[in-house]
């Protein structure tokens, strides 16, 4: 098989919408589901306000089965997963166990759940650990989980590079599929809103301490000071546009057309940042230029630093004001590995649309030279690029584009 | 001291907190000499409630006996030391 990698299926869990019509619709309106914690008390921390899905009951949606053994963010995965199956019109079985995968991003695991039985340990001992903690707190434990669920046996795996493995667990899939696999559910879907989880990510000293909704997440703009960090994200159905077609399958929302991923130099050694790398990379790789590229969804870091990296590739890369650029994690937070692949499914939306969701609450600075939307913005897309950086100086970007006639 | 008595119900309530319950399953109905694994629970549920039978009633169980009492009754059988 060597015809495109396309997208099928969609399943969005995100801070402000459950599904993909809810977030989307949400996502175009500019409305954000930023808020104070409300899982654990942060009143002692730095930073208070998190991007949480709200209204979502595992219960409803998974079997009794399931719940003892797994954290939170993997209940939303799966419920993801599900439903992206479904959006693929992908029954159990439909394809030969071992022709499908799994692979998703992770940043942390079930820290939530690895949390609660660590502390089991501490104050009552050992026979008190859930049995599951075996599992249920590590990276992979989407990916199995979906697995199992889904009796989806092929080369599958887990891909940790933070907020980039978003993109990195889609690029992954596409290998796995070019290499003879039928369907890959990939995508990321994070989470580690506990004690735990949170001096974890403070540890990076990027999370804002505003506790103003409407200001605490403000990339490119000049009062940017870090990002708001949340739960949820996509899981996308990757699948050979041939064989989609074979098992009756006509429709999809766009291809995996392109991929690069870089590392950063060495603090401190004055050579150029990897993020340009990435962009002409995942250009050259879908076989276009940057012409082509008709909206950039972008990292937005909302440190100063990072912003003006990112600023100055779109500059050289696009010219200035070369192309539009949004945020849509404005309205999120930052999903860690869940962040990109969400992106990636508004970049799809936004092709099937023709429409660019608005980046809110910020006024670019004038010392960055882009385009940035912020309100909607009605315009036809063929093309779009996705940026995500991960901590440590992870690179990646994806170009997805537009289905064509055949595919 | 007298040992604690597990009954059937005990052990229906101490599964399904452990490790929930199959869809296909009705664990109220006769599941006495039903398999573990046809009742939808593999090792790791099995190990579960064996930690929990323990922490609830001060049994200490054999692992290896816990897990190769492959049915409710054989199970109960061990745990109640009949």
């Amino acid at each position: 098989m060597s015809g495109p990698v396309v997208v099928t299926g969609i399943g969005v869990v995100a801070p402000n919408g459950l599904g993909v019509d809810d977030y989307w619709s949400a996502t175009l309106g500019g409305r954000s589901g930023i808020g104070p914690v409300t899982r654990f008390d942060a009143a002692g921390y730095p930073a208070k306000l998190v991007g949480e899905v709200p209204g979502f009951a595992a219960g409803e949606h998974l079997p009794s089965r399931l719940l003892p053994q797994t954290d939170h963010m993997t209940r939303m995965a799966l419920v993801a997963a599900d439903w992206a199956l479904e959006d693929a019109r992908m029954e159990p079985g439909g394809l030969p166990d071992f022709e499908t995968g799994v692979v998703t991003a992770s940043s942390s695991g079930g820290f939530e759940f690895g949390q609660r039985e660590l502390e089991n340990l501490w104050s009552k001992g050992g026979s008190h650990v859930s049995a599951y903690q075996s599992f249920a707190w590590f990276y992979a434990v989407n990916t199995g989980q979906i697995s199992i669920r889904n009796g989806m046996r092929g080369p599958s795996g887990v891909v940790v590079s933070d907020q980039a493995g978003g993109l990195d667990a889609l690029a992954q899939a596409r290998r796995q599929i070019r290499g003879g696999i039928r369907m890959i559910v990939s995508g990321g879907v994070d989470g580690s809103l506990c004690p735990w989880g949170w001096v974890a990510q403070m540890a990076g000293n990027r999370l804002s301490s505003s506790e103003d909704p409407d200001r605490a997440y403000l990339p490119f703009d000049a009062s940017a000071r870090g990002h708001v960090p949340g739960e949820g994200g996509a899981i996308l159905v990757l699948e050979d546009a041939g064989s989609a077609r074979d098992r009756g399958v006509t429709g999809h929302y766009g291809e995996i057309a392109g991929y690069g991923a870089t590392f950063d130099p060495r603090p401190g050694s004055g050579r150029e940042p990897g993020l340009r790398r990435a962009v002409d990379l995942a250009l050259a790789d879908a076989g276009l230029t940057a012409r082509e590229i008709d909206v950039v969804f972008a990292d937005g870091a909302g440190v100063a630093d990072l912003d003006r990296v990112e600023a100055d590739t779109l500059e050289a890369v696009f010219g200035p004001h070369g192309v539009p650029v949004t945020v849509p994690k404005t309205m999120t937070g930052r999903l860690n590995s869940g962040a990109a692949s969400l992106d990636v499914a508004a970049a799809l939306l936004a092709i099937r649309d023709d429409v660019i969701p608005p980046t809110i609450n910020v006024s670019v600075a004038d010392t960055y030279r882009i385009d940035l939307v912020t309100a909607i913005r009605r315009t036809t897309i063929r093309a779009a690029l996705v940026l995500a950086r991960g901590q440590g100086g992870h690179n990646s970007a994806v170009v997805v584009r537009a289905p064509s006639s055949g595919t | 001291m007298t040992t604690p008595t597990i009954t059937l119900d005990d052990l229906r309530r101490i599964l399904r907190q452990s490790a929930g319950a199959d869809e296909g399953v009705d664990l109220d109905g006769d599941i006495l000499d039903l398999e573990f694994a046809d009742l939808g629970y593999d090792s790791l549920a099995l190990m579960e409630t064996a930690s929990r039978i323990t922490r609830e009633y001060g049994i200490a169980l054999d692992d290896e006996a816990a897990l190769t009492a492959t049915t409710p009754r054989r199970l109960l059988a061990v745990v109640n030391g009949d």
